[in-house]
């Protein structure tokens, strides 16, 4: 793992008024097949891309939040969300999917993937990303 | 380690500047482009975001922006230094990882 | 130093493109290696030959195309995003039986692999977009 990069994701923006939150998971799924360390970070409005029961029946625009209960197949299981940004949109941890993944070191035993972190707690992480990817 | 924080964002339009001064950690660097130019002038009702938050980060303009857009050099926010595309390749350099706020 | 870039944007709409044509010039000037410009987002629009700005406007396709040129730079169009958008290479309109291509000489289409490969290949990686 010496070689692999810290690779985090930020996703600052609600889904479906513009794509970037779809074509952000996108990269996020073709990138966990290269190995490295990935994170994601929900802030802002980013936050809303996990809400429970999004429908988009009646637009028309392909619901992709189903793919996010993916990640942790995929191994991407470090999602943090930034209690602030929450708080400041009057939502809390039940209004968002529950994201888990289970760890093959403990007998498949399932976990949360989702951490409530502060903005100061977020700002220390990013400082020891390699690369990060905001969208 | 030490980042290099990108914002393109008018602070009078958008927060994209709050949430970076919010989410940057101590040390770390923050460069306006593009409109996020007008966020560095002083005497505005937002004036105060960077003024605050200098104190923790460095800030730099992007010079051509601002000459694009008829801003002053002579009204920036005090302690904001002015570079041109190659200061900004050097801030690149110079940090470890570059994040842009977009 | 190697150093990748991400230009998310398309041209015109907004400066991004722009600015990191700008960022490139001058990374070149200083002796820095571009490893690769990835185009996503609507990005994909910059690597489309179809478009005629005026002569007193930038041409930002054919620039980014002139860079390349010099400088032998990888520049690449995701191959999700260009299908969305409708940017076609040679590959894809045979693949989805399309009447003509569109792609720009020294662009390629490829998959979004090539952005986290130019990820963990540079030093450094710098996105502009909106």
């Amino acid at each position: 793992m010496s070689d692999a990069k810290k690779f985090m994701y930020i996703n600052r923006k609600a889904p479906y008024g513009t794509i970037y939150a779809w074509e952000s998971l996108e990269v996020v799924l073709i990138g966990a097949a290269f190995d490295q360390e990935v994170s994601l970070a929900f802030v802002d409005d980013g936050v809303y891309q996990l809400m429970k029961g999004q429908d988009t029946s009646e637009v028309g625009i392909k619901n992709f939040s189903p793919t996010y209960s993916a990640l942790g197949d995929y191994d991407v299981n470090k999602i943090y969300i930034e209690k602030e940004s929450l708080e400041a949109r009057g939502l809390t941890l039940d209004d968002l999917q529950h994201l888990v993944w289970e760890d093959e070191d403990e007998d498949w035993a399932e976990k949360d993937s989702i951490r409530v972190v502060t903005s100061a707690e977020l700002a220390e992480l990013f400082d020891t990303q390699d690369i990060v990817l905001s969208f | 380690m030490s980042i290099l924080h990108t914002v393109n964002k008018s602070t009078y339009e958008r927060d994209t500047l709050e949430a970076c001064v919010r989410l940057a950690a101590k040390g770390g660097s923050v460069l306006l482009i593009e409109d996020g130019v007008y966020s560095a002038m002083s005497g505005g009702n937002k004036s105060s975001v960077i003024e605050n938050a200098k104190g923790d980060l460095s800030f730099y303009v992007l010079g051509p922006d601002i000459k694009a857009r008829g801003l002053s050099e002579d009204r920036l926010i005090d302690g904001i230094k002015v570079i041109d595309y190659k200061g900004f390749v050097e801030l690149t350099v110079s940090n470890d990882t570059v994040s842009a706020w977009l | 130093m190697k150093i990748s870039i991400q230009v998310s944007e398309g041209p015109y709409n907004h400066e991004a493109s722009v600015t990191a044509i700008n960022y490139v010039k001058a990374a070149l000037e200083a002796g820095h290696e571009i490893f690769r410009v990835f185009f996503y987002h609507d990005g994909v629009n910059n690597g489309t030959k179809f478009a005629t700005p005026p002569q007193d406007d930038m041409n930002i396709q054919k620039t980014w195309s002139e860079l390349a040129a010099a400088h032998n730079i990888d520049l690449v169009v995701c191959v999700a995003a260009a299908q969305r958008r409708g940017i076609v290479d040679q590959g894809e309109m045979e693949r989805n039986k399309k009447d003509g291509m569109n792609i720009m000489d020294g662009f390629r289409i490829s998959g979004l692999g090539q952005l986290i490969e130019a990820g963990i290949e540079s030093d450094r990686l710098v996105v502009f977009g909106d």
